[in-house]
Order: structure tokens, then C-alpha cells, then sequence
């Protein structure tokens, strides 16, 4: 049995990782799959908390997460899709029409 | 004893009602509708008064009606409501202003026939009824201060009714301010008493409360007296706030009847005489109010003698005659000061509704060198004239002897020989400029404009001057003196009021030589008239001419006008624009309003800059957020 630490540590790299892709990457394709490493990474503490804690209940989570992470793919796939052609840019730094 | 009537509200109701139908539906409803309903409520308020005086009548003496239409103010231990009083003193009063007034609304109907602003003249009217109603109703000295003030704004609103011209503008401005300016002292008087009376517990400005406590005011008496004579004289423009009632001529003519001639320049006389009971206790202020009177009626008189404005004379004799009423109060005959306010809203009122006609025959002509020869062409207006200048020349048998020689009488009595001649020679005076006026305007060659189309008036303006020319006749017939037939009624009737300061009839010239000694003085100024006028028409100019300098103070009114305007006018209105205008409502007051919304654009602008439209750095607030509550909660957990 590997120890906990290690699954949640690995965990929360992993999420670190996303979010450090999110907030730095310029192509909005990548900042997309950052936000799924950030998924993922939580998907993996919830089974592991679930075996640590002898209960399914994380393994279901992990099945809801799935699900909406699929979803949002598609939504946010669609969106990028239509801002392209509408500016012809990918590059997040260059979309900010909210910008004052 | 007192009795609850309920119609008294009628009294006022009927012209607020008029007064809410001219200011909304007027101009919609038409001049027919506004004709009607203006003078009409004034009638009905008139109507209910008769009906009211005709109940005092059946009751014994000493009684009054009353009705409290609601509590008003409730402060502690402070109680007023709005409370109405009819006793004998308000029921003259009441009588006087509906019935005249009436008279007068009936008046515009015809004078104002060609003015396009017929209904906002009868909404200002009938407010102005309203408001002198309130006054003299009233059973508390906080609500008579409610009608003061309302018929001062009345009173500006109808003196610069034709508000286009500028000067009327200011004209009407004047006379409020002035107001104002007395007003000041007025409510200084009300808190005066009210810390006399407070300070032994007793919280009320009621009037037969006041009397009640009478003996609690004796030590501010005086100082009260004086601060509300000091509102009186403003209202009841004598000196030294009287400079706005000349001015006020130049609205329209049945306004100067009705407010500066028969109701609210009476304001001041009203107030001394329901006051009565703290005057008779400081003999001070009385003299006080005694000496203004006096010197004020023979000043104005001085004045009048050599205007050429037909209203400004009148508007002189006003203040004259006001000086007489406040004559004959400041030396304790109350009822003598009402009863000349009684003629003089008769005759004065008559005297301006004459002029007006005349006015509105020459198509708004007022400066009399430019009439003369009128008679034959007026001759309805004129033998009206006839009857109100002999009733304020006080010829034996008019209204106006009968109530300034029981004035003069009553002032002799008290002692005061000086001010009794002083008012004496003032009759002379009164009786020269008055037939000066009428000989200028109605007899001798014609100096009018061959333009003009001399007309009698129509019906509707003649029959008031009839009406009033009745009552200026026998209006005084109510007062007869001693012995004669029933006497001193009048007087009889408000003894209850004055009780120990009752006001005894006139002993008549038949029995003494005071009366002979006025009527001595009315006839010089009538010859002295006649020969002026009639006779020699070149010896005015001579004299004028020769004592140059003497007719020149007089014309200009003693120079009292620049006088104010130089001490007080000038610094008053330099302040008024530098540091009020510019300093205050420019500066602080607009500097705060916009102070606040640049702040508001300033804050925006600097905030603003957070809006990158960059969402990556939006996330990362959104991490430092979520880091932030995470790490809260750990603490938590942590200590705990």
C-alpha cells in the first residue's frame, strides 16, 4: 500500500502544475488542457482519500468529475472554435475586449 | 363662554377650495368658470361670516365661537392645534375682510377683463383671503403668525403679478424682504413670551391663555411689545419699514385696495389690538406705538401732498391713515383704531377701486397732471370719489369722522396733547391732498391725451364703487357719540373683548372743542385745495418754484429710500452676491455636488486600470482568493 502523503502529494503537484499552466500559458488550448490536469489531479485525491478512507463515495465523485470534464471540453472546445473565427487569434493575451 | 360652530371652517375652506380650483383648472376651465368661482367662494366665506355674527349677536355679551379643526403641534408640554376664534373683535375683522374683499373680487372681474392672466391673478387672490382669514381667526398667536406670513407672500406675488416688467420684479421683492425684516422681530416677540410664560410652566400661545397668564408677562412685557410692533410696523408699513408700500403700486390696482388699503396693512393694527392685554401692561411700548403712529401719519401726509402718481398719493394716505389707527390704539383705545380700520377699508378701498377705474378708462394713465376735467365723462366714479374723499377729510356725518375724532378724542384723553395736535394738523394735510386729488383728476380744463377714450366704467366695476360709497357713507354711523341716538354701539359691542380697557364714545363737537378744532383744520385744507387747484392753478408751481429746496425733499420722499439704500441696500447686496452667491452656492454648495461626482470619476479612474480584460490575470486573483480562504481555514484548524 502506498503511502497516503505520497498519492496527495503527487496530487497537489499536479494541481500546481495546472495552475501554473493556466495562469502562464499564452495558447488557450493549452490553458484548456492545464484545466484538465487540474481535473485530474483532484480526481486523484478523491480515490485516494476514498481507499484511505475504506468508502466508494470518492470513486462516484471521480465519475461526476469525469462526466462534467468531458462536457466542459466540448463547450470550451466550441467557444475556442468561435472566437477563432472571429479574431483569428488563439493567443489569450491577445483577446481582451473587457479591457477598459 | 364659548360655543363650538363647525361652519367656521366653511370660512376658510370656500376660498382654499377657489384658490386650488384657479391655480389647476383655471386657465382649463376659461375666464367665465374663473369669474365666477374667484369672486364667488369670497361671497360664500362672507355668507357664513353673517351667519356666524348674526349667532355672536344672539348670545350675551363676552361670547365667542369657536372650533378646533385639529391639534397641530405637540411637543412635550407644547400644545397648539389649528383652532379658529370668533368673538367680537375677530367678527369685525372677518367681516370686514370677506365683505370688502368680495366686493373687490367682483371689482377684478372687470378690471382684469382683458388680462390673459386671469386665472393665476384669482388663485393669488383667493389665497390671499384665505391667509388674512387665517389671520384673524386664529385663536393662537403661532397660527395668526401662519396667516402673516401668508398674506406677506400674497402680497409679493400680486405686487409683481406683471413680473415681466423688471422693476415690478424687484418692487415686489422689495416689499417681501422688508416684510421679512419685520417679520423677524415678530417671531421674536412669539419666543419672547414664550420663555416668559415657560419659565413658570406654562406652555401655550393661545390667546385667552395668554390673557389668562397675563400677569406672568409683565416683566417682558415691554420688550415684546416693542419687538412685535417692530413686525407690525413692517406689515403695517409705518416707520421704518414702510418704503415698500409706495412701491407696491405698480400691481394691479384692486390688489392695492384690497391688500395695501382695506385688509393686510390692518394686519399690524389687528395684532396690537388682540394683544391688548400685554400692551396695557408696559405704558412704554405704548407711547412708543402711539408716537410711530403719529409721526408716521403726519410724515406720509407731508409727503402726499405734492406726488403726481394718482396711486402713490393714495398709497401715502394709506400709511397716513395707518399711523391714526396706531394712534389710537398706543393710547388704549383699542376699539377706536378698529373701528378706523373699519371706515378706512370702506373709503381707502373705495379710493384705490376709483382710481382704478379711472386707470383703466385712460388705458393705464396714472400721473395726474395728464388728467383733469373728468366728471362730466365719469360720473359714476366721480360723485363715488366725492363720497370716499369726504369720508377720509373726516367731513361730519362720513364714516371717517366718526372714527378719527373718536381717535383724536381718545388721544387727548390719555394726555398726549402733542401727538392730539400733531394729529390734528395731519387732518388738515389729509383733507388738502385728498381734494388736491380729486380736483386735479375730475375738475378744471382737461389735460388729457387726445388719444384716449374717456368711458365710464362697466357695471360690474361701478356697482362695487357704489356699494362701497354707501358704506363709506354710513359705515361710520354704527359709532355715533354719546347721547345720540344708540350712541356707541361699536364700541358697546367690543367691550367684552377689552374689558377693562373698554374705549368710551366720542363726546361729538356739539359738546366739546376738540372735534371743532379738527374740523377746523379739514376746512383750511379744503379752501387751501380749492385755491390751489380751482382757483389759481399757477400758485402751486409758484410756491413749488420758490421754496425749491422744501419741494424737492418732499417729492423725493425725504431721500428715505436712498437713505436705506445706501446704508443697508448696498451691503446687503454685494454680500448677497459675493459671498452668498458666489462664495456659498457657487463655491461650497456646487463645489460639494460636483466635488462628489469628480471623486466619483477620479475613484473610477484609477480603479478602472484592474480591468485587463486579460483572463489569466483575473484566474490569478481568483488562486490568490481561494488560496486565501484555504489558508484561513487551516489556521483555523491549526490553533484550534
Amino acid at each position: 500500500m502506498v503511502p497516503m502523503s505520497y498519492l496527495v502529494g503527487l496530487s497537489a503537484v499536479l494541481f500546481t502544475i495546472g495552475v501554473a499552466g493556466v495562469l502562464l500559458r499564452r495558447n488557450t488550448i493549452v490553458i484548456f488542457m492545464s484545466i484538465e490536469i487540474m481535473l485530474n489531479a483532484v480526481n486523484l485525491a478523491f480515490v485516494a482519500l476514498g481507499r484511505r478512507l475504506g468508502s466508494m463515495d470518492g470513486q462516484v465523485i471521480v465519475f461526476f468529475v469525469m462526466t462534467v470534464a468531458a462536457a466542459e471540453a466540448a463547450v470550451g472546445l466550441a467557444i475556442i472554435i468561435s472566437v477563432f473565427r472571429n479574431r483569428a487569434t488563439v493567443n489569450a493575451d491577445e483577446l481582451n475586449l473587457m479591457r477598459w | 363662554m364659548t360655543a363650538q360652530f363647525p361652519a367656521l371652517a366653511l370660512i376658510l375652506l370656500f376660498p382654499a377650495l377657489g384658490f386650488l380650483f384657479n391655480v389647476f383648472y383655471g386657465n382649463r376651465a376659461g375666464r367665465d368658470a374663473v369669474n365666477l368661482v374667484g369672486p364667488g367662494v369670497i361671497f360664500l366665506a362672507f355668507a357664513i361670516a353673517l351667519w356666524g355674527f348674526a349667532r355672536l349677536l344672539a348670545m350675551p355679551a363676552g361670547a365667542a365661537l369657536e372650533v378646533t379643526l385639529w391639534p397641530w403641534i405637540i411637543a412635550g408640554q407644547f400644545h397648539t392645534a389649528i383652532a379658529l376664534r370668533f368673538d367680537a373683535l375677530s367678527a369685525v375683522m372677518t367681516l370686514i375682510v370677506s365683505g370688502v374683499g368680495a366686493i373687490i373680487h367682483l371689482y377684478s372681474v372687470g378690471y382684469m377683463a382683458h388680462d390673459k392672466d386671469y386665472a393665476r391673478y384669482f388663485a393669488y387672490m383667493n389665497l390671499f383671503a384665505l391667509s388674512m382669514l387665517i389671520l384673524v381667526l386664529a385663536d393662537n398667536l403661532l397660527l395668526m403668525f401662519v396667516g402673516w406670513e401668508g398674506v406677506g407672500l400674497c402680497s409679493y406675488l400680486l405686487i409683481a403679478f406683471w413680473y415681466d416688467n423688471a422693476q415690478f420684479a424687484y418692487n415686489g421683492r422689495k416689499a417681501f424682504v422688508v416684510n421679512r425684516v419685520g417679520d423677524a422681530g415678530f417671531i421674536l416677540g412669539i419666543l419672547t413670551i414664550l420663555s416668559a410664560l415657560a419659565a413658570q410652566g406654562v406652555w401655550t400661545l393661545n390667546f385667552a391663555e395668554l390673557e389668562a397668564h397675563r400677569a406672568m408677562l409683565a416683566p417682558v412685557a415691554t420688550m415684546a411689545g416693542l419687538l412685535l410692533l417692530f413686525g407690525a410696523t413692517g406689515k403695517s408699513a409705518q416707520i421704518p419699514l414702510y418704503v415698500w408700500l409706495p412701491d407696491a403700486m405698480v400691481g394691479p390696482t384692486p390688489v392695492s385696495a384690497l391688500i395695501h388699503a382695506a385688509t393686510m396693512v390692518t394686519a399690524g393694527v389687528y395684532m396690537i389690538a388682540r394683544m391688548h392685554f400685554l400692551y396695557t401692561l408696559t405704558p412704554d411700548a405704548m407711547y412708543v406705538v402711539a408716537v410711530i403712529g403719529t409721526v408716521t401719519a403726519f410724515f406720509a401726509a407731508t409727503v402726499a401732498m405734492v406726488q403726481t402718481d394718482i396711486k402713490r398719493v393714495l398709497a401715502y394716505s394709506t400709511i397716513s391713515q395707518l399711523g391714526y389707527m396706531f394712534m389710537g390704539v398706543g393710547a388704549g383705545a383699542f376699539a377706536a383704531g378698529i373701528f378706523h380700520v373699519m371706515t378706512h377699508a370702506f373709503f381707502k378701498g373705495l379710493l384705490f377701486l376709483c382710481a382704478g377705474s379711472i386707470i383703466h378708462s385712460l388705458d393705464g394713465e396714472q400721473d395726474m397732471t395728464r388728467m383733469g376735467g373728468l366728471w362730466r365723462r365719469m360720473p359714476i366714479t366721480y360723485a363715488t370719489m366725492l363720497a370716499g374723499t369726504l369720508a377720509i377729510s373726516a367731513v361730519p356725518g362720513f364714516s371717517g369722522y366718526f372714527s378719527k375724532d373718536l381717535i383724536l378724542e381718545r388721544t387727548l384723553a390719555a394726555g398726549y396733547a402733542g401727538l392730539w395736535l400733531i394729529g390734528v394738523v395731519t387732518a388738515g394735510l389729509t383733507a388738502f391732498y385728498m381734494f388736491r386729488l380729486l380736483f386735479l383728476t375730475f375738475h378744471g380744463s382737461s389735460r388729457v391725451a387726445p388719444d384716449k377714450h374717456v368711458h365710464e366704467s362697466p357695471p360690474v366695476m361701478t356697482v362695487p364703487l357704489i356699494i362701497l360709497g354707501a358704506l363709506s357713507v354710513i359705515g361710520g354711523w354704527v359709532q355715533l357719540p354719546n347721547g345720540w341716538l344708540w350712541g356707541g354701539a361699536f364700541t358697546r359691542f367690543l367691550k367684552p373683548v377689552f374689558g377693562p380697557f373698554h374705549t368710551e364714545a366720542a363726546q361729538g363737537i356739539a359738546t366739546s372743542a376738540i372735534g371743532l378744532a379738527a374740523l377746523m383744520a379739514t376746512l383750511v385744507g379744503f379752501l387751501l385745495a380749492y385755491l390751489f387747484y380751482i382757483r389759481q392753478p399757477e400758485l402751486p408751481d409758484r410756491i413749488a418754484s420758490g421754496a425749491s429746496a422744501l419741494y424737492q425733499l418732499l417729492v423725493r420722499k425725504y431721500y428715505v429710500d436712498e437713505l436705506y439704500n445706501l446704508v443697508f441696500g448696498r451691503f446687503l447686496f454685494w454680500s448677497s452676491e459675493n459671498v452668498l452667491s458666489r462664495g456659498v452656492d457657487n463655491g461650497l454648495i456646487d463645489g460639494i455636488v460636483d466635488g462628489t461626482g469628480l471623486g466619483v470619476e477620479e475613484a473610477g479612474e484609477v480603479t478602472r486600470r484592474s480591468e485587463t480584460g486579460n483572463v489569466q490575470v483575473y484566474a490569478f486573483v481568483y488562486l490568490l482568493g481561494a488560496v486565501g480562504i484555504v489558508a484561513y481555514y487551516v489556521y483555523l484548524v491549526m490553533v484550534r
